[in-house]
């Protein structure tokens, strides 16, 4: 049983087809037309993934790779676009298509009074559409494209609401830092060209490192003269800053919160996940380049560390709904890194799928409560909304379950999963990393609970305003200025969202509880990523877990004896008490601990950071080399300079030339006195 | 002293007094008359040194054309003199010092250098040619691009010199035979129809 | 009998009074005209006697194309004279500077 190349191109156009249409025929169609096109695509997508996946798990089908079009050849290199699929992703295929179709869904309800609509459609679908490429190319070109759209369809979508000059800032934040990585990446990928083999297919690349008789391993370069390095670390390395960029790991991370200026849905499919996934993906894909260099795998082990902590702390004192879940993506992101970097590679492909799921649960969730508050996301403005929305509610706390790990969530299989991993990781920076990611379980918790208690718990901390709560007389009167009401005052009280909304909302939270109960065996301790993910025998951590695994159940047994379920549980604790039953400690702890406070409420001025040191510098650069460099060297000296030495020089010539006649005259004769008496001098020497 | 010695030292004498009344005399008119008498004596010079050819041309071109077209231009052009002379002292000594060096050096020159050389045959006339022939030989062969770029340059001095002192004057009526040849009936005659003369009141 | 050094001092001679000429009548662009004729005529002299006595032709031939190009020069120099003094009613030189840097 084979793949067929139809049944791939259809997954891959179907949204294409849509986003074109839903783009540039937007207004023909109308609203009705741009979402049924668009979710038409994207849901024959997702049942043709299925079906894909379907093939590959249980129908035997072997790996597809097959080049489907030539883009150009030169010499010996050509550029292809084709598809790999394998399990890895095949997976990645149904989370990408399954998540983009909910989201899809979801936009019905979410924008359904915004003027951007068949844009909006357009734009995710051509999303989907990207991510595909994304993950099913069979090169780093295609790779690369995929990496560059999705890229640009986020910086589309952060700016969707284009006349907020905070969206504006922020989606050129996200791509001028997105720049920063993607420029690492493509040395990363020059660097797999020119040492690897000369080709950019994947298999070519991923033979031509294993294979022993290459010894990339200890292949060095001298990139400085009489220091030399590993090619593998160079190109780990460089291909790992494209990571750091797309999947927003420290210190790239500054654009992801940031990022929640676009729309919900958007922050939910591509800011949660998929696109920020991209760079755990690439990694995992690149398993055999990463495996020839411990020093690469390190970096990556410590960044994530340091993401998974340090962002995570930020989470806690952030007050927009939004951001909390923004900041824990962050955290949940240096998780996923944690575990490339232990080489528990699968672990971390297992924590972007289920973290896929309830993420975007959770995104979803913030959003319906947005949607009830009319666009207030300050959390202090909400409480108590259990009442109001039920079905947010419940779905709200099963995805923080699953993101805190409560024990039999999907979350907590792929979480203990890496601390585990890296437990058993010998790498340099893995006790750093271990620390991190155990404390982070905690701060996880209390973050989490924390916004779930502030949004849906305790006392009302918004006021409706009695004029308007009886009745929706004035309904259309209020509906331009959602935002722009006086923060904490409502014009009606909130109420559930529409089946729409909270569809996506119970189908995620499916997934979000079983998912990985049900897939942890097979994906993390079975053959699942047999011959697609490759871990030398060194370094084989998940494998050393494998011996104690007794199944999915005996591991929540197992779990509930281990440190991070305490504390987790720890952290539910803290929060439960502090923001359900006694909010005074929170204000007391922000005012014994005010630097801390300050700290994080800047976010360890990273932002300020960059902004002082890169944009400014940066601006300061350009500056000094527009004075110096342009009007300075190039306008002043070479250009006015050149012109202006010409002018100098003929206006010291000028007074030779008097216009006269006999001046010239008597230069010519007496050159002709000089040369006559040279010549004679010449003459009686040679006769001497 | 043979008598071609002779007549080569009266008629460099000649040349060098008439070249210095060229530079002295006050009055174009002389000046340019004081040429003639100038280059005919070299002429005769350059007979003696057996280049008939070009002594002959030297004497139709020069002295017959060139130095008539100065004459003319000289006569033609009402000339102040006076104020032309005036500074003419204050260079003197400078125009004499420097004439004097050159001379000085060029005659070293050719002591260093002519002694060197044999005075030998007429090579015309050990060729068993006249000089003519022989020049023509040369021209006609070796230098006939030369001579053919020659014939142009004149050619475009000719017609250069034609533009140069074009004048067109304004308001001068004149004829133009070809626009006159050309002219058509239409262009003169009107026929126009009219009704003939009648009474007032009386419409045909 | 008529030496190349008698030739060539009469040459040098004549070129040395034009040089001077040029000195003196440094206003008078018709005797500046006629001092470079007499430049251009004491070096086919040197031409000719060169020719003579070293046997070669290609001297005379010089003096041939020598005396074309004068020939041009001086229709040319005096069509310019004229168009100038018609413009000017000048030829004094000290009075033509319009190049003058």
């Amino acid at each position: 049983m084979t793949i067929s190349k139809t049944l791939l191109l259809v997954i891959v156009l179907a949204p294409l087809f849509g986003a074109v249409l839903a783009g540039l025929f937007g207004r023909q169609i109308g609203r009705v037309g741009a979402h049924t096109v668009t979710i038409g695509g994207v849901a024959l997508s997702c049942a043709l993934s299925f079906v894909v996946l379907y093939q590959l798990v249980w129908g035997g089908a072997a790996t597809f790779n097959e080049n489907v079009y030539t883009w150009f050849e030169i010499g010996r290199y050509s550029a292809h676009v084709g598809f790999l699929i394998d399990k890895l992703t095949a997976m990645m295929m149904v989370v990408v298509t399954f998540v983009s179709l909910l989201v899809h869904l979801y936009t019905i309800g979410y924008m359904h009074e915004d003027d951007g609509y068949q844009r909006f459609f357009s734009y995710i679908s051509l999303f989907t559409f990207s991510m595909l490429m994304l993950v099913m190319g069979n090169n780093f070109l295609q790779l690369f494209f995929g990496w560059e759209a999705v890229g640009l369809v986020s910086y589309l979508l952060i700016g969707f609401w284009f006349k907020r000059p905070t969206a504006i800032f922020a989606n050129m934040k996200a791509f001028l830092v997105n720049r920063v990585g993607d420029f690492g990446f493509l040395l990363g990928i020059a660097g797999v060209l020119l040492w690897f083999g000369g080709s950019l297919d994947y298999a070519t690349v991923f033979a031509y490192a294993q294979d022993p008789s290459n010894e990339m391993g200890a292949r060095t370069v001298e990139l400085i003269a009489g220091h030399p390095w590993h090619v593998a670390t160079i190109v780990g390395i460089c291909l790992f800053i494209g990571a750091m960029g797309k999947s927003a790991q420290v210190p790239l991370h500054i654009w992801l919160p940031d990022s929640m200026e676009g729309p919900t849905p958007i922050s939910a499919l591509i800011h949660a996940a998929t696109m920020v996934t991209a760079g755990i993906f690439m990694v995992a894909r690149m398993s055999p380049i990463f495996e020839l260099s411990d020093t690469a795998l390190s970096f990556i082990l410590i960044i994530g560390a340091t993401g998974a902590l340090f962002t995570g702390l930020i989470g806690v004192v952030q007050n927009d709904i939004k951001r909390v879940v923004a900041y824990s993506t962050l955290s949940q992101l240096g998780y996923m890194t944690v575990a490339l970097g232990a080489s528990a590679y699968a672990a971390g492909v297992f924590h972007l799928m289920t973290h896929a799921f309830f993420k975007a649960l959770l995104f979803l969730g913030a959003g319906s409560v947005i949607i009830a508050m009319h666009h207030e996301q300050d959390m202090r403005h909400m409480g108590g909304l259990r009442k109001y929305m039920p079905i947010t509610w419940i779905t709200m706390w099963i995805g923080s379950l699953a993101l805190a790990g409560a024990p039999g969530f999907a979350g907590f299989f792929s979480k203990d999963a890496i601390i585990e991993a890296v437990g058993e990781s010998h790498r340099f920076g893995s006790g750093y990393a271990y620390a991190c990611v155990l404390i982070g379980v905690f701060v996880t918790a209390l973050y989490t609970f924390r916004s779930l208690y502030m949004t849906f718990h305790g006392k009302e901390r918004f006021v409706v305003d009695a004029h308007d709560a009886h009745g929706h007389g004035h309904d259309d009167a209020h509906h331009d200025d959602h935002g722009h009401h006086e923060p904490g005052h409502l014009a009606h009280a909130p109420h559930e969202s529409p089946w729409v909304v909270t569809v996506p909302l119970m189908l995620l939270a499916i997934p979000s509880i079983v998912i990985g109960f049900l897939t942890i065996g097979p994906m993390l301790f079975g053959s699942y990523f047999d011959g697609v993910i490759f871990v030398r025998e060194a370094n084989d951590v998940l494998g050393e877990l494998g011996r104690n695994f007794h199944g999915a159940g005996g591991m929540i047994l197992h779990g509930l004896q281990t440190a991070p379920f305490w504390l987790a549980l720890a952290g539910f604790a803290v929060a439960t008490y502090i923001w359900l039953f006694n909010p005074s400690i929170a204000a007391w702890f922000a005012k014994t601990f005010r630097p801390l406070q300050t700290l994080l409420m800047n976010k360890y001025y990273a932002d300020d950071v960059s902004q002082a040191v890169f944009s400014k510098g940066g601006i300061a650069l350009g500056r000094g080399l527009w004075k110096a460099g342009d009007v300075a060297v190039i306008d002043g000296a070479i250009v006015n300079g050149s012109a202006g030495l010409v002018a100098r020089l003929a206006g010291a010539v000028r007074r030779l030339q008097s216009g006269y006649l006999y001046h010239y005259a008597f230069a010519m004769i007496l050159g002709l006195i000089l040369l006559l008496g040279g010549l004679w001098w010449g003459v009686t020497r040679m006769a001497a | 002293m043979t008598f071609e010695l002779v007549c080569f030292y009266v008629f460099a004498a000649v040349a060098a007094a008439a070249a210095l009344a060229v530079i002295s005399v006050r009055n174009p008119v002389v000046a340019a008359l004081s040429l003639v008498l100038t280059f005919f004596s070299m002429a005769c010079v350059w007979l003696l040194a057996d280049a008939e050819f070009l002594a002959v041309a030297l004497v139709l071109v020069y002295v017959g054309a060139v130095m008539v077209l100065f004459l003319f231009v000289v006569m033609m052009l009402d000339i102040e003199l006076v104020p032309l002379r005036e500074t003419a002292s204050r260079f003197l000594p400078i125009g004499v010092a420097v004439a004097a060096v050159m001379l000085v050096e060029m005659l070293m020159l050719i002591g260093v250098r002519s002694l060197k050389v044999e005075p030998i045959a007429d090579p015309a006339a050990t060729a068993g040619l006249s000089n003519i022939e022989w020049l023509a030989r040369s021209l006609f062969t070796d230098y006939l691009l030369p001579f053919e770029v020659a014939a142009l340059i004149l050619t475009v001095g000719l017609i250069a010199a034609v533009p140069l002192t074009l004048r067109h004057r304004v308001g001068v009526k004149k004829q133009n035979p070809s626009r006159q040849v050309q002219v058509r009936r239409e262009d003169r005659l009107r026929i126009i129809k009219m009704a003939a003369e009648t009474k007032q009141g009386e419409s045909p | 009998m008529i030496t190349l050094a008698h030739v060539l001092t009469l040459g040098a001679v004549l070129f040395c009074i034009a040089v001077a000429g040029i000195f003196i009548n440094r206003k008078n662009v018709i005797v500046l005209l006629m001092c470079i004729e007499l430049m251009l005529l004491a070096v086919n002299t040197n031409f000719v006697a060169f020719s003579r006595f070293l046997g070669d032709p290609a001297g005379q031939v010089f003096v041939f194309f020598i005396l074309t190009v004068a020939a041009a020069e001086a229709a040319i120099g005096l069509a310019i004279l004229v168009v100038l003094f018609r413009n000017r009613a000048t030829i004094d030189v000290t009075d033509i500077d319009r190049l003058k840097g």
